[in-house]
């Protein structure tokens, strides 16, 4: 079964900030589609009595203590932003959205 | 139309309401890294590349964040999931690096409690709690340009200090019956959040600084009619108010959103499901995303973190931590201190009990810290405009001050003088009454030359007494108060004039 419509690949896209042509939305919803398809196929094998699982790994309970250990300075953590100012992250305008 | 009023709103409709509380925790380190939790350092100098999200980066849970979010959890009611886990919420925002805000979703830690309000007339609310969450907070925008809101804005720059402070976030089941006292039903519940979190100790629940925030759901629905179950009639439309950041607001702005909506309805208008705005000067909301197209945050497991299994243990040694729920609590200080109702309420609402507390404690009657703190330490911190705890001046120091009262150093007048100083900076109340000079004059060659000049100064005084007229007296403590700048005991001046007379006290 596919899954996967052109108008789920466009709404995803409009999510992720990424801005589709027609031609990529035609090219992209048969690539996912597959993939899609192919992960469906991996859940018909598991049968009701295999709980679903985020972490491979049987560990839970991994804590850190809580103490203080150096940050970056401010120059450092500044380093790989595109633009700064005020010893701040300068973003363009955020537009049509509010937090 | 009329200008609607809440109470006319509230004839018509039935409330229904839910918050959200956030409560950021006062743990040394952040949720998922050991970057400093602490307010106010230079921007972006508590980061490291995990709550920056750099690519690589993997965070680690802060086991102390864990506990309180547990122990706020059991203060609510709430059962503790043998297992929970972490989740991704995704959105696109720059106050979050990474394009996800880790949070929990279909396993929180603790869910399904319960939480008794106790209203200011004495009667109790119980709200039903869904869910208490821990997640993490976001960086800080300042809007650059226009008129320093969103609108308008060149560009904005961003501080990410704030951005993984350890939150828990409170979710309320709808709240129905309350009716007209819904905005203060509201209020008095996240009072109760607030006094709990402040005497379980994991967080300074300072509304002003953001460390609990709360965001309101509201509804109207039509009366039912008479005989008709109300709890029947469906949910009408909500709107959710975001970042009401003050007890005063939380009822100001369900005031706001009862008439708001009360007046679409009644216009045969609909109420669009939305986030809306609270503005503080205004009191009065605007809207923000409608949750439509907005809100489709695609939530999965965090992979990088594994899941929290408190064992049960545990849990029960932690609920033995739990302090006294705060209504009970007040019930036993308000014995203990003898203080009226209104003694009471005005300390609560000026959230002067932690601070009359720690004052009794190190030793003044509870009358007198109550005295300090209520009357010219308020009075003080409402011209500066501050809050109580803002004063530079300790329940230690206050106690200290009335210590020097009671023995008879300095009267009060002294005192406030005294207290000026100590909130100014000069010390310690002996500290300041040494260096100001304000100790009352009890050196009797001192007061005895003071009362023969003011006696030489009005010489039928001396006459008068000695015919009766005691009160005359009254004119020398007077002149002598005068000359020593009022540091003089006046008990003490009133007896050696009486003995300058040869008159009995």
């Amino acid at each position: 079964m596919s899954s996967l419509e052109r108008s789920d690949v466009a709404r995803l896209a409009a999510l992720a900030r990424i801005d589709m042509s027609d031609g990529d939305l035609d090219r992209l919803s048969g690539q996912l589609a597959v993939i899609v398809d192919a992960v469906a196929k991996v859940a018909e094998v598991a049968g009701e009595d295999v709980p679903a699982t985020s972490h491979p790994i049987p560990l839970s309970n991994i804590h850190r203590d809580d103490v203080v250990r150096p940050s970056l300075a401010q120059d450092a953590a500044l380093a790989g932003a595109p633009e700064a100012e005020d010893g701040r992250f300068r973003v363009p305008q955020i537009l049509g959205e509010d937090a | 139309m009329a200008a609607l009023t809440y109470d006319k709103a509230l004839e018509q409709f039935d409330p229904v309401f839910g918050i959200e509380v956030h409560v950021e925790l006062n743990t040394a380190t952040k949720m998922f890294c050991g970057c400093a939790n602490q307010f106010g350092a230079e921007p972006n100098t508590q980061v490291c590349p995990v709550c920056l999200g750099l690519p690589g980066s993997m965070p680690v849970t802060n086991q102390k964040a864990v506990e309180s979010a547990i122990r706020l959890g059991l203060s609510l009611g709430c059962s503790i999931r043998e297992s929970s886990r972490f989740a991704r919420k995704n959105y696109f925002y720059p106050d979050v690096s990474k394009n996800y805000q880790i949070s929990q979703y279909d396993e929180p830690t603790c869910f399904e409690g319960s939480l008794d309000v106790v209203l200011d007339d004495g009667s109790v609310v119980t709200v039903g709690i869904e869910r208490a969450h821990m997640e993490e907070d976001a960086g800080k925008n300042t809007h650059v340009g226009g008129s320093g809101g969103i609108q308008g804005a060149s560009h904005s720059l961003v501080d990410y200090n704030r951005g993984g402070v350890p939150l828990v976030e409170i979710v309320t089941h709808p709240i129905e019956g309350t009716a007209e006292r819904v905005a203060e039903v509201a209020r008095a519940y996240v009072a109760t959040i607030r006094d709990i979190v402040k005497a379980l100790g994991i967080s300074d629940g300072r509304m002003e600084q953001g460390s609990v925030r709360a965001d309101v759901n509201l509804s109207l629905r039509p009366k039912a009619a008479a005989g008709e179950d109300q709890a029947a009639v469906p949910f009408g439309k909500r709107s959710e108010t975001k970042n009401v950041n003050s007890l005063r607001a939380i009822e100001r702005a369900i005031h706001h959103e009862v008439v708001r909506q009360a007046e679409l309805l009644l216009a045969g208008q609909p109420v669009v499901q939305e986030t809306r705005h609270w503005h503080e000067d205004t009191n009065s909301t605007t809207p923000g995303r409608s949750k439509e197209q907005a809100e489709d945050y695609r939530y999965f497991p965090e992979p990088d973190l594994l899941p929290v299994e408190p064992s049960r243990e545990w849990v029960e040694e932690l609920r033995g931590t739990l302090p006294e729920h705060p209504a009970k609590m007040r019930a036993r200080l308000k014995e203990e201190w003898g203080f009226s109702d209104t003694d009471m309420r005005d300390a609560v609402n000026a959230d002067a009990l932690d601070l009359i507390a720690a004052t009794i404690e190190a030793g003044a009657k509870p009358q007198a810290a109550r005295k300090w703190w209520m009357g010219e330490l308020a009075r003080t911190a409402n011209d500066r405009e501050v809050t109580l705890r803002d004063l530079a001046v300790t329940p230690a120091q206050v106690a200290e001050l009335q210590g020097l009262v009671d023995e008879g150093k300095i009267n009060d007048k002294l005192a406030r003088q005294a207290l000026e100083g100590v909130l100014a900076g000069e010390g310690s109340p002996a500290e300041v009454v040494a260096s100001r000079g304000l100790e009352v004059v009890s050196d009797d060659s001192a007061l005895e030359a003071a009362v023969d000049e003011a006696l030489a100064a009005q010489p039928d005084v001396l006459a008068k007494i000695q015919d009766g007229k005691v009160q005359a007296a009254g004119a020398i403590v007077g002149a002598v108060m005068k000359a020593t700048r009022g540091q003089a005991d006046a008990g003490r001046v009133r007896e050696i004039i009486l003995a300058r007379a040869g008159v009995e006290g």
